[in-house]
């Protein structure tokens, strides 16, 4: 018995093995080929498709069935302002390397925590709660981001849902535009140098967006999208201030793209000027 | 083309061509070379190359080959670089969904050791070499323990590239990491204290073991880079990108030591049939 089961001369299949069996089943493989590329296909049609709709949605004007905005008495606004400071030590903000691509000349250093003498740039600072149903007209005149020198500007930015963003590349490079959002849809352009605008807007309310270019790694922003015109972002000197407020009880949020949330309760009688500073910790701290 | 695939997740550049099949509109133009456009382009051409390469080979062994199953593995080389081909514009479609650039990933390394198999398999050597035959006895046999090898391997591939395209924590890669070192030590310890004889499983079996002592070195300095000290890096740098590059090559070169090993231990080191087909020795002895 055991000699028969030895292996014959042959160089290769020596002898039946269970694989063998199954290789000569009558399988038919073309069959199975082309189901696997029609299926394949199909995936890539669909990819295609949703790529189409989501351009469409994305370069949608703001559509013109939106609520008429609650009417908000002029003479009675109030004005929300304050400084936004660090505490203790300010990160030394890493530098930038950017020999990838000899377009971007100049230097370059990360902007995630940008302190100067203690104040804190770049804090999206926006009415959270307490506006109940109001709503709101989106303004007509877009927002500008701009890339210049491979990097954002600005690096946070502010925009009511439904309004335009007008995107511009002001680099001898290539750049490509890619937001990644959680509630919103997701794109990706290229915009090559002196091409035209970019205009885009987003649906939902989302709070610290990001928006990347994948052929340069370090460009990161945030894009900061709400329904009330209540929003403002704080400059080098940590400063920001909200205007025509409605007399009320408010949430105020102050968000930082790496140091997180922290929010103040606020209330603002008619004509008011209220100030309301805010100051954050290292994270860890 | 897995070095150039691996130094696009790396450098963060999977999106900065954002059409396929064209790039940047164009089917045949060569973009400025720069920024991540430099590693994703170039992954498409060496692609193509291999896609053009691949044709070549299943016309070839579908003309010459004279083994059926050479010239399936051919055709499943030819299918598999198809594929890679389609998920690989389905990821840049869809953004880099995980599970998509994960298949993607996995993929090519199968690509990979279908083509080292083809090529093993028409070697000189194959075709020369009269195989030492020495049944294995003990149990589990050391095919089994190669095919399980096989099989972890890819599960931590699969895990590592799920955690390299951020749809999985890192944990579950280093934690399948100890049972794929305990599981290649116990079968490259048997092929070398049993068939060391076996020049064609001794070699495979010191390899194998080599690989996965650098792999276990470069995947703990991938750790270091990118997770302990790379969390909060604002590009990606040069050691990371270096690091967890390495630490794709290798893995995928170990895969493919693995399925050679196991392509020579099923030559040189057979389970006895009467084991494996026991239904067809008893109806022998009945007769």
């Amino acid at each position: 018995m055991r000699r028969l089961l030895r292996p014959t001369a042959t160089p290769d299949l020596h002898f039946k093995r269970k694989g063998d069996i199954i290789m000569n089943k009558k399988t038919n493989w073309t069959t199975t080929t082309v189901s696997i590329l029609a299926l394949c296909a199909l995936l890539t049609l669909a990819a295609c498709n949703k790529k189409e709709n989501t351009a469409q949605s994305n370069n949608a004007p703001a559509e013109s069935t939106a609520p008429p905005a609650t009417p908000i008495d002029p003479a009675t606004v109030a004005t929300i302002k304050g400084t936004v400071k660090f505490d203790g030590a300010a990160p030394k903000p890493p530098k930038i390397d950017m020999s990838q691509d000899p377009a971007c000349k100049g230097t370059n250093e990360a902007e995630n925590v940008v302190v100067n003498g203690g104040d804190l740039a770049n804090v999206f600072v926006y009415v959270k709660d307490g506006l109940g149903n109001r709503t709101f007209d989106v303004p007509t005149t877009p927002v500008v981001l701009e890339q210049k020198g491979c990097r954002y500007h600005p690096h946070v930015l502010g925009v009511m849902a439904g309004q335009t963003v007008d995107i511009k590349n002001a680099d001898a490079t290539t750049h490509n535009i890619h937001p990644t959002p959680k509630d919103n849809r997701e794109w990706n352009e290229s915009q090559p140098p002196s091409s035209a605008d970019i205009q885009k807007n987003f649906a939902r309310e989302e709070i610290m967006l990001p928006v990347k270019c994948n052929q340069h790694p370090w460009m990161k922003m945030y894009v900061n999208v709400v329904k009330s015109p209540f929003f403002a972002v704080t400059d080098k000197d940590g400063n920001y201030e909200i205007k025509g407020l409605p007399p009320g009880d408010y949430t105020i949020a102050f968000v930082q793209e790496k140091l997180g949330e922290q929010d103040q309760k606020v209330t603002v009688a008619p004509k008011d000027t209220k100030t309301v500073d805010q100051s954050f910790k290292a994270a860890g701290e | 083309m897995i070095i150039a695939g691996a130094l696009v997740t790396s450098n963060d550049a999977g999106l900065s061509v954002p059409d396929w099949p064209t790039s940047f509109g164009s089917w045949y133009k060569i973009p400025k070379l720069v920024g991540g456009v430099k590693f994703e382009h170039t992954h498409r051409m060496i692609a193509q190359v291999a896609g053009l390469l691949t044709i070549i080979l299943a016309v070839w062994t579908a003309r010459v080959e004279k083994r059926r199953w050479l010239r399936i593995l051919s055709y499943a080389a030819l299918g598999t670089v198809i594929a890679q081909g389609i998920l690989g514009g389905i990821t840049v479609l869809f953004y880099l969904p995980p599970a998509v650039s994960s298949a993607h990933a996995a993929l090519a390394q199968t690509f990979f050791c279908i083509a080292v198999a083809i090529a093993i398999c028409t070697g000189r050597k194959w075709i020369e070499e009269q195989p030492r035959i020495e049944f294995d006895e003990r149990r589990p046999s050391l095919f089994t323990l190669t095919l399980c090898c096989i099989f972890v391997l890819y599960v931590q591939l699969i895990l590592g590239a799920m955690f390299r395209h951020h749809g999985l924590s890192w944990w579950p890669h280093v934690l399948n990491a100890v049972v794929v070192s305990f599981v290649l030590a116990w079968t490259a310890v048997r092929a070398l204290t049993l068939y060391s004889q076996v020049e064609a499983i001794r070699r495979p079996a010191i390899t194998m073991l080599s690989l996965v002592i650098a792999q276990l070195c470069l995947g703990f300095t991938a750790f270091l880079t990118r997770v302990a000290w790379g969390r909060d890096a604002v590009q990606p740098e040069l050691p990371m990108v270096v690091s967890t590059v390495a630490h794709v090559a290798v893995g995928a070169l170990l895969l493919a030591t693995t399925v050679i090993l196991a392509i020579q231990v099923w030559r040189h080191v057979p389970v006895a049939l009467e084991e494996r087909l026991p239904d067809a020795q008893s109806d022998a002895s009945a007769a």
